[in-house]
């Protein structure tokens, strides 16, 4: 998972298992040597290595990652003696090298595919049980593999645990080393600096104390010795990589903390109705495992009009424009009541507590009176919307304290409803002619009494076919109009329209420490991917005394007068991808005054 | 939030971008030719290492020679005048091709007074602006030239696919995309996106390139360009992931929740980063690192496109004229 300095990582001699050099070898060429060059420093300073060896034997030989990366040090097939402790050490080793992280982040991808292709309980809990009614079987088999609760399937918990346990593994000692080395002096100058990928060398009047002052003014960390300077910059590329790593650490617990202490819930309510944030209240709850049920934020609302814009004309009328539902808001019993205007994007936030505003639908309110002349029900009916373009709506009115018998009637709503044949169609969402059809209206026993848990929003068929009907298909009621059912059963009126909102309640302690770490996770990355580790040396000679130096620059004219010494300049990157050759250019400018352009 | 649109304003964007399409046909046969009659592909490399390559003085010995052959390779194909002119005048149509998209775009927002990108279509649109900005911008830094046919072919391919396929009247959008968070989070995207097409296109160009093909640009050149544009390009599509969900923490009652975009948003993330790594730590280079990056690639197209028509999910943007 970690991204080390190549050089300290496997994998560094083979260049992958396709080397094309079509053409000119000019640049390939010169970058390999320069690769070279790094390689043999490093193994001349001896911490370097320390970190590489144990992470490159780590890997079992075999590994398919191993193979395709041009193979580095051979590994030791298992572990390193007998006994538990042996294998105890191979696995930790194992678990935190760098392949098995970056192989486990594949897994981690890989296993989230599943729960994009099947509906996920928790997020359609609907389709999944469409899934269930459409093809039992398979959808049993599935659910075996926990392929409809992928996100809380037990392969999925074991593939992120393992993740966070080698994200630990790796990142603990890459931290102790990187302390190490930033408190560690730049290595001693090589003896042929000709030989790195970047090097120029000329005569000047330069001492080492200016050399290292100049480096210095260009922020390189430096060390000098006798006739040379050793300098270096860019610890920050590591900073970076093991702040990401951390941050990814960080947010793993951030959503870890979210899903024990937090919870959710949704709650459908009418204009005029109101809630109080209360478990009761709820018509779904889903509280993590850590939430009391008096830790919750005791808040309350009441709904008061809700608001719908849909544009009016054109090909897209009826899409909507704007939704706002006005609520009067007690942020804790006995505060102040205050206003709160919530629409989409715009949650009404109660210390952290948050409400959204998800779904909105009708609420046709109905007055029935039964057989025996007395007002069974009067209030509104939450309608389900079958057609989002129109808004047209299904009720369903259970009657349990209706005489003699109780009462159920489906009804359609239609907010703008014109005559289509012999049929009545709503054209419309917004509620500019709403109608109400009876369709169907039964007597009899609505079965509330045993036990069973029933959806408000349906009646079972098997119910209803135990029930007498005792009419079906009544022409639109508009407002104020009433419907005589057949048989002296009683009236229903249809006496105004009210609507409805779903909204979701939730609270999310991680919801904060998980934006810190992943902007500070962003930072260590653009941190990691952009800044090189690079060193350049510089050796000075007296002129006379070095008649070596191959390709020196011959001296110009009208040089400034001074003593004459042979200066060697030498830079590498250590890192991947880095172009030090623009860079090396300015440090060789300005430590050669005289000499415009070194290259 | 207005509901009027001004219809000369989004008739002119409807013009404006067959326009592009047009120039970008135009560009896509100048570089064409540049290609295949222009000054070979050899000699503009050994021009081009100082300004890609990570290498400097300890280069010159290499590189001189392998000027020198290649110069002899000039010499036996000498280009035609008319040739030498085919590339600039890529260049110059694929500029006027690009004003004609940022155009087309920016009416498209003025006619209906909102950011741009409410829809399959105007996202579809903005991208291949932003594949276009990406390679044109590389351009005027790095000598990429070569990439220029097969950008400009790729991005005319998406503006006639976004035409035919996903056009819709201008209009407002839903309420759930009228935030500013469109601008912060669909404008990262798209950014990304446009970054991600460029590398896309030279890994495929650096896989069906065959080693006899001198006039195409060389491998080494191909991996660069990819690898320059995925590193400007990952952490923006980060950021587009972590704005996501803010937004979704501000839309849909969480910060994530699985749903099928974020999902292959997440993957897609997995899979730049592994090419990353790929070439950082291990020292991937050539075909396997290629094909981490078209597997990625593959990804972000899916998450685009087959998200939208296969999955669905909370992302209401995603709906297409039927
Ligand atoms: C990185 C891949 C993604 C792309 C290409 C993408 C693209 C888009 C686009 C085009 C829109 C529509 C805006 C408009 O049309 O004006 C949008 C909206 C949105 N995105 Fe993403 N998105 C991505 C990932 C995510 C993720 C990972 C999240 C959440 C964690 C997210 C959350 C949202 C939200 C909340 C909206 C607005 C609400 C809505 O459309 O109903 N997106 N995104």
């Amino acid at each position: 998972m970690s991204e080390a300095d190549p050089d300290t990582t496997t994998g560094r001699s083979g260049r992958g298992p396709v080397t094309d050099v079509a053409g000119p070898a000019g640049p390939a060429d010169s970058a390999d040597r320069g690769r070279g060059a790094d390689q043999a420093l490093d193994r001349e300073q001896g911490p370097d290595r320390g970190e590489s060896a144990e992470r490159g034997t780590s890997v079992p030989q075999g590994t398919r990652a191993a193979s395709a990366a041009g193979a580095g040090p051979a590994g030791e097939g298992g572990p390193a003696g007998f006994g538990l402790a042996g294998w105890a050490r191979w696995f930790w080793r194992t678990l935190t090298s760098m392949r098995t992280a970056l192989i486990l982040l594949f897994l981690f991808a890989l296993a989230s595919i599943p729960g994009s292709i099947w509906p996920q309980r928790g997020v359609s809990d609907a389709k999944v049980a469409q899934y269930f009614t459409d093809s039992p079987q398979l959808a049993e088999w599935l659910d075996r593999f926990w392929l409809f609760d992928v996100f809380k399937a037990p392969w999925f918990a074991a593939i992120y645990l393992l993740l966070f346990l080698s994200l630990i593994g790796c990142v603990l000692p890459r931290t102790t080393a990187h302390l190490r080395e930033l408190r560690r002096k730049p290595p001693a100058a090589p003896r042929n600096l000709s030989r790195l990928p970047q090097h120029a060398s000329f005569e000047a009047d330069l001492t080492v104390e200016a050399a290292a002052a100049r480096l210095r003014s260009r922020r390189f960390r430096v060390t000098t010795g006798p006739g040379w300077v050793a300098a270096e910059k860019g610890y920050l590329r590591e900073t970076g990589n093991l702040l990401f790593h951390v941050a990814l650490l960080g947010l793993l617990v951030a959503v870890g903390v979210g899903a024990l202490y937090g919870y959710r819930g949704n709650v459908l309510v009418v204009e005029g109705d109101g809630f109080s944030n209360t478990v009761a209240a709820y018509d779904r709850y889903m509280p993590g495992q850590q939430v009391s049920a008096e830790s919750l934020e005791p808040f309350s609302f009441t709904v008061g009009d809700f608001r719908a814009t849909y544009i009016a004309q054109g090909e897209k009328a009826g899409q909507p424009l704007d939704f706002e539902a006005a609520l009067k808001v007690t942020d804790a019993p006995g505060a102040r009541e205050r206003d709160y205007v919530l629409k989409v994007n715009e949650p009404l936030d109660v210390n952290g507590t948050l409400t959204y505003l998800i779904d909105h639908g009708y609420a046709p309110t109905f007055k029935i009176t039964d057989g025996s002349g007395q007002v069974a029900f009067d209030g509104p009916v939450p309608c389900l919307v079958v057609q989002p373009s129109t808004f047209t709506s299904e009720c369903v009115i259970k009657v349990p304290d209706a005489k003699p018998e109780q009462l159920g009637l489906l009804v359609g709503f239609l907010p703008t409803t014109v005559p289509a044949g012999d049929e009545w169609v709503s054209v419309f969402p917004g509620a500019a002619n709403p109608t109400a059809q009876v369709y169907g209206a039964f007597a009899g026993d609505l079965g509330l009494n045993d036990g069973r848990p029933q959806s408000v929003y349906e009646i079972e068929p098997e119910r209803l076919k135990k029930m007498k009907p005792l009419l079906m298909k009544a022409d639109p009621l508009a407002v104020g109009k009433k419907l005589d059912l057949p048989g002296g059963a009683g009236s229903i009126e249809f006496t105004g329209v009210k609507e409805w909102v779903a909204l979701q309640i939730a609270y999310d302690p991680g919801r904060m420490p998980a934006l810190v770490a992943s902007v500070v996770a962003v930072v260590g990355l653009v941190l990691s991917l952009t800044v090189h580790r690079r060193r350049v040396w510089v050796r000075i000679r007296d002129a006379a005394a070095s008649p070596e130096g191959p390709d020196g620059a011959p001296a110009e004219d009208g040089r400034p007068e001074g003593v004459r010494r042979q200066i060697e300049v030498g830079g590498l990157t250590r890192t991947e991808g880095g172009d030090l050759s623009e860079e090396f250019a300015e440090i060789v400018a300005a430590l050669n005054p005289g000499v415009k352009d070194a290259r | 939030m207005p509901a009027e649109v001004d219809p000369g304003l989004a008739t002119l964007s409807d013009q404006l971008i067959l326009a592009t399409v047009l120039l970008y046909v135009f560009a896509m046969i100048g570089y064409a030719l540049d290609l295949a009659f222009g000054r070979p592909r050899a000699r503009a490399r050994a021009e081009a290492v100082p300004a890609l390559a990570a290498v400097g003085g300890g280069a010159a010995p290499e590189s001189a020679s392998g000027t020198d052959a290649s110069e002899g390779d000039a010499r036996r194909t000498a280009p035609s005048a008319w040739a030498l002119w085919a590339g600039p005048a890529g260049v110059v149509l694929s500029w006027l091709g690009w004003a004609a998209n940022l155009g087309s775009i920016l009416t498209r927002g003025l006619a209906v007074d909102r950011w741009p990108w409410g829809n399959m279509y105007e996202f579809v649109v903005a991208m291949c602006l932003a594949a276009v900005s990406a390679f044109l911008f590389m351009q005027l830094r790095y000598r990429i030239r070569f990439l220029g046919a097969f950008v400009m072919v790729t991005a005319a391919l998406g503006l006639g696919f976004a035409v035919r396929y996903l056009h819709v009247q201008a209009g407002p959008v839903v309420p759930a995309l009228n935030s500013y968070w469109v601008a912060i989070h669909v404008s990262a995207a798209i950014i990304a996106s446009g970054l991600f097409i460029v590398a896309g296109v030279s890994g495929v160009l650096y896989l069906v390139r065959k080693d006899t093909a001198v006039r195409l640009p060389s491998r080494q050149d191909l991996e660069r360009v990819a690898h320059r544009a995925i590193v400007i390009g990952f952490p923006i599509w980060t950021f587009a992931v972590i704005a996501g969900a803010l937004w979704a923490d501000k839309a849909w009652g969480r910060y994530w929740g699985w749903d099928p975009k974020e999902i292959w948003a997440f993957i897609t993330w997995i899979a730049y980063a592994a090419y990353l790594h790929a070439r950082a730590t291990a020292g991937w280079k050539g075909r396997a690192a290629m094909i981490v990056q078209l597997v990625a690639f593959a990804c972000l197209l899916f998450n685009l496109v087959g998200v939208n028509i296969f999955l669905g999910g909370l992302h209401s943007y995603a709906e297409v004229p039927g």
